[in-house]
């Protein structure tokens, strides 16, 4: 016991667990990505869906559960590095230049705050139904649709989504570099298959206010 | 040429510091960085005024003493290349540039461009070192390591730890010394009795000292003079990671 907390003291052990975390919300980003993208397919399925994922009861709330312990541990442990690494440098350079890291890699911790934001909000129109226009309970898919042909919800919706996949653009390669998945063989994955993964997932989420927005899904 | 040089002025410890900037004529491109500082100090004598101090020894880029940020990189703009080693061909008559010491928690300014880098050797003293046998050397060979762990090892050990990666990292992070430090021995199996406690004890010493996490962004690769690529932190998180799990680093007890 004393070792897993001296090891989740360390900055290493703290980025292991930002990875662990940052892995189990990924995987959910997929899954309900994919699970959304049957919205394609119409009301019937999406609802079909729905309705299963609320039968499977202790299930359900076993992966909730799961999620809420990983956004926990993965924003403390954000924060903890965070200030650790602004100590790390009280005096800044009076002029720095960046060679290797780019945009997204500088704004993890912008980014991962914004995305937070948006979650609570999305969970509050799609999930408790406290905001947003007309909902019902059992019709998900009339939901979805009749929040994103509000335009002002689609758009906050792409944006907060291209903030996702910008946080995804730098985390992916991330966590595979921290818990030790690396090899100079496997290099090139860092710039193509990560970003395309990224590029993936906020591009399916995106599709669907689009297509709302310009009638294919109504 | 001519350049317009800023340089960290700083008289000591904890005192105030500001860039002051100096004009430099008749900079010849065949010189060496520290060699301009050594033309510009000779000017300042002659004016009666305090030399920069600057840290410097080898001046052949091997023995990881000079360093300092030019124009916001460490060791300034060519690839591969220690402060000694850069010439001032690389600059173009007219360019002003920006000499500043390595600025880190753990590094304190001692004066002007020097900055203590002893929290490296303390980092190393934590667990950079193996168990050997006294006595008459052993036969060569007697022990086999493949060519590729070798050859891996030897990218590891290249590292002269100037500190460059410390300096460029956004987070002041000495993750790519520790990693080529732990790496160069843990490839070796010389190096594997102590392996895991190695692991272990650099990496918390490295906390202790006030260096910041890693976070991936590559800048002390880019920096590095050795080449010394992040693949290794990634092997030293394997390596933590396992002690972490399967190390017992007192006896066990029995009751
Ligand atoms: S003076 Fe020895 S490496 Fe530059």
């Amino acid at each position: 016991m004393t070792r897993l907390i001296s090891f989740l003291r360390t900055n290493v052990g703290s980025k292991v667990v930002l990875a662990a975390t940052g892995a189990v919300l990924f995987l959910f980003l997929v899954g309900h990505m994919l699970g959304n993208l049957q919205i394609f397919e119409g009301p019937e399925r999406l609802n079909v869906y729905a309705a299963f994922l609320k039968s499977t009861g202790e299930l359900l709330w076993g992966a909730r559960a799961m999620l809420l312990v990983a956004v926990t541990l993965h924003i403390a442990t954000a924060v903890k590095v965070t200030l650790a690494n602004w100590r790390a440098r009280p005096v800044g350079y009076a002029y720095r230049k960046d060679i290797e890291t780019d945009y997204a890699a500088r704004t993890m911790i912008v980014t991962g705050p914004l995305v937070f934001l948006y979650v609570a909000y999305h969970l509050m129109m799609f999930t408790w139904l406290t905001t947003g226009p007309g909902y019902s309970e059992t019709d998900v898919y009339t939901n979805v649709v009749s929040a994103f042909q509000v335009p002002v919800i689609s758009i906050v919706y792409i944006v907060a989504m291209l903030i996702l996949g910008t946080h995804l653009y730098h985390g992916i390669w991330s966590m595979l570099q921290t818990v030790g998945i690396s090899n100079p063989r496997y290099r090139w994955l860092r710039r193509t298959v990560a970003p395309v993964v990224a590029i993936v997932i906020a591009a399916g989420y995106i599709a669907i206010p689009v297509a709302v927005l310009v009638g294919i899904v109504k | 040429m001519k350049l317009m040089l800023k340089i960290w002025r700083q008289e000591g410890p904890g005192k105030k510091g500001a860039l002051v900037a100096y004009p430099m004529d008749d900079v010849s491109p065949d010189m060496s960085f520290l060699e301009l500082l050594d033309t510009l100090n000779e000017q300042l004598i002659g004016k009666g005024e305090v030399p920069v101090a600057f840290d410097h020894d080898c001046r052949e880029g091997i023995c990881g003493s000079c360093g300092f940020m030019i124009s916001g990189e460490a060791h300034g703009p060519a690839k591969l290349t220690t402060t000694c080693q850069l010439f001032m061909r690389h600059f173009k008559d007219g360019d002003t540039i920006i000499a500043e010491p390595f600025r880190s928690r753990a590094f304190p300014i001692i004066k002007d461009l020097v900055v203590d880098r002893s929290s490296l050797d303390k980092i190393v003293q934590a667990g950079g070192f193996i168990s050997a046998r006294t006595g008459s050397s052993p036969d060569a060979n007697a022990m086999l390591i493949p060519k590729n762990k070798a050859d891996r090892a030897m990218d590891a050990a290249a590292c002269i730890g100037c500190g460059a990666c410390v300096a460029a990292c956004p987070n002041g992070s000495a993750m790519l010394f520790t990693a080529a430090k732990i790496s160069h021995l843990g490839l070796l199996p010389q190096g594997q009795p102590e392996r895991h406690q190695r692991a272990l004890r650099m990496v918390n010493k490295m906390d202790e000292l006030g260096f910041g996490a890693c976070s991936n962004h590559g800048e002390c690769e880019a920096v590095c003079p050795k080449g010394i690529t992040i693949d290794f932190i990634a092997r030293m998180n394997r390596d933590y990671m396992r002690a972490s799990t399967t190390e017992t680093m007192e006896p066990v007890k029995r009751v």
